[in-house]
């Protein structure tokens, strides 16, 4: 009898603890599933594409450019600030498990001691300080931008894969969602209110992109003359764009943000540095 | 000191005043825009993000986020209930995603007036 009661009691725990996990992904599935209700033909791994996913002439224009990216001197410069050592010898390769191969799909994590959102961009920088560098600006896009615009392609093909383990990692989750839910400003916009209850819908000109997917292929060389958008320098410009003043990029509330739209991306492929209007 | 030649002077006295007077002419004229122009502008109205308006050719946009503009008096007998609409669209629809033009000071009473008046002859 004992026995039982014990047996009991732990199932119940192990359900208590399933239950905790099972809600961002319950959020999640709950989003991607909206996106092929509505959109059955488009295949799951195109929705990395975003807005192009609805216009096969939006997607020809940009496959064009895909081929001989006109920014690659861009990555190469970021290339060079990856591999240059630093002045104790060290590279961003020793501070990364395999040399900084496939691990982006794992960031933004959650670091329990720190009780934190870690971005990739802040992993970067912890390294930089812990070889005696001094941090870049997260806003900087000539440093830290450039820097990411090579060291995420070092992870392209790995798939995002965020995880939400424990009660301060759900609850910086949450914050995220908060974020991304909730109305602001004059115009009385959430990022939901385009990204998810909009998906596919032409605002004035502009297909909206589907929130699952938005998180995979950062930065992103916009526009005519290929100015390059960190994902929290895309917030910004979300921000700007509905007259809201943009918030600090790599501070906390944009990290948390970055969570749980990361999470929305997990299972999608990643693919850096790649060309948006 | 080097003099400039008096007919170099002349003609440079002659360009101040000129863009003296145009300025004048400009500052005279605090062009009020139009009901069209709140509604088509995108730091106004911004209506052409959301709502196509079949009946006018000026309307340049691809939305289909909103109902189209059109047939407004027959489908809205009531002035008010535009109006209304413009004014705080939530009330009719709390989970909507037009903005509350009204209730947050995006556009003032007269513009949106003039917005209504302009959208009721579409
Ligand atoms: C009023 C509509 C609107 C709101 C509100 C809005 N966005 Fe956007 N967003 C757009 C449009 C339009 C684009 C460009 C087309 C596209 O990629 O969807 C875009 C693009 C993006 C992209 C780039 C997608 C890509 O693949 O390049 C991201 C990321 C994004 N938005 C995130 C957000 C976040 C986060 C918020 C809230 C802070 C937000 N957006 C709020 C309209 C909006
Ligand atoms: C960001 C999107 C957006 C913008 C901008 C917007 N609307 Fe709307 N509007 C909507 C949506 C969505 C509806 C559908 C009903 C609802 O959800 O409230 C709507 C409904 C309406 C209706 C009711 C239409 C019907 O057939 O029932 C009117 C009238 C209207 N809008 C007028 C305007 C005017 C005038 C402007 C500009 C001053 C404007 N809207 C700007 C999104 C928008």
């Amino acid at each position: 009898m004992k026995q039982l009661i014990w047996i009991l009691s732990c199932l119940g725990w192990l359900a208590v603890a399933a239950n905790a996990q099972a809600a961002p992904e319950d959020d999640r599935l709950n989003v991607v599933k909206a996106v092929q209700k509505k959109y059955p033909e488009i295949k799951f791994e195109d929705y990395v594409y975003g807005a192009l996913a609805f216009s096969p002439d939006a997607k020809a224009q940009y496959d064009a450019v895909m081929t001989f990216p006109p920014y690659d001197a861009e990555i190469e410069k970021g290339a060079k600030l990856w591999e240059t050592p630093f002045k104790n010898g060290k590279r961003y390769a020793d501070c990364f498990p395999r040399g900084g191969k496939n691990v982006v799909g794992n960031y933004p994590m959650f670091d329990a001691d720190a009780k934190k959102v870690v971005t990739f961009e802040m992993a970067l920088n912890q390294c930089r300080t812990a070889n005696g560098e001094t941090a870049y600006k997260h806003s900087d896009m000539s440093t830290m931008g450039l820097l990411t615009a090579y060291a995420r392609t070092l992870s392209d093909g790995m798939k995002m894969n965020v995880k939400v383990e424990g009660k301060d990692a759900l609850a910086a989750y949450e914050a995220g969602k908060r974020f991304f839910h909730q109305r602001r400003g004059q115009l009385n916009f959430s990022c939901a209110g385009c990204h998810i209850s909009n998906v596919g819908n032409v605002l004035r000109t502009e297909y909206l992109s589907m929130a699952p997917g938005q998180a995979t292929h950062w930065p992103a060389f916009r526009g005519g003359d290929y100015t390059l958008f960190t994902l929290q320098r895309r917030y910004a410009a979300c921000n700007q764009m509905v007259r809201l003043a943009p918030l600090e990029i790599g501070g906390e509330e944009y990290n948390n943000l970055e969570y749980y739209h990361s999470y929305l991306s997990n299972g999608l492929p990643l693919q850096a540095s790649v060309f948006r209007k | 000191m080097y003099q400039f030649p008096t007919s170099i002077r002349a003609a440079g006295a002659c360009l101040i005043l000129m863009a003296g007077f145009a300025q004048a002419v400009r500052a005279d004229e605090p062009k009020a825009p139009t009901g069209q122009e709140l509604a088509f502008d995108n730091r106004k109205g911004n209506c052409l993000a959301c709502h196509a308006m079949p009946g006018e050719s000026k309307a340049v946009t691809s939305t289909n986020i909103a109902p189209p503009l059109i047939s407004m008096k027959e489908r809205f007998p009531e002035r008010a209930k535009l109006y209304a609409q413009v004014w705080d669209a939530s009330k009719a629809n709390a989970d909507t995603l037009m903005p509350p033009f009204g209730k947050h000071k995006i556009l003032s009473d007269d513009e949106i007036n003039k917005v209504v008046d302009y959208i009721y002859g579409l």
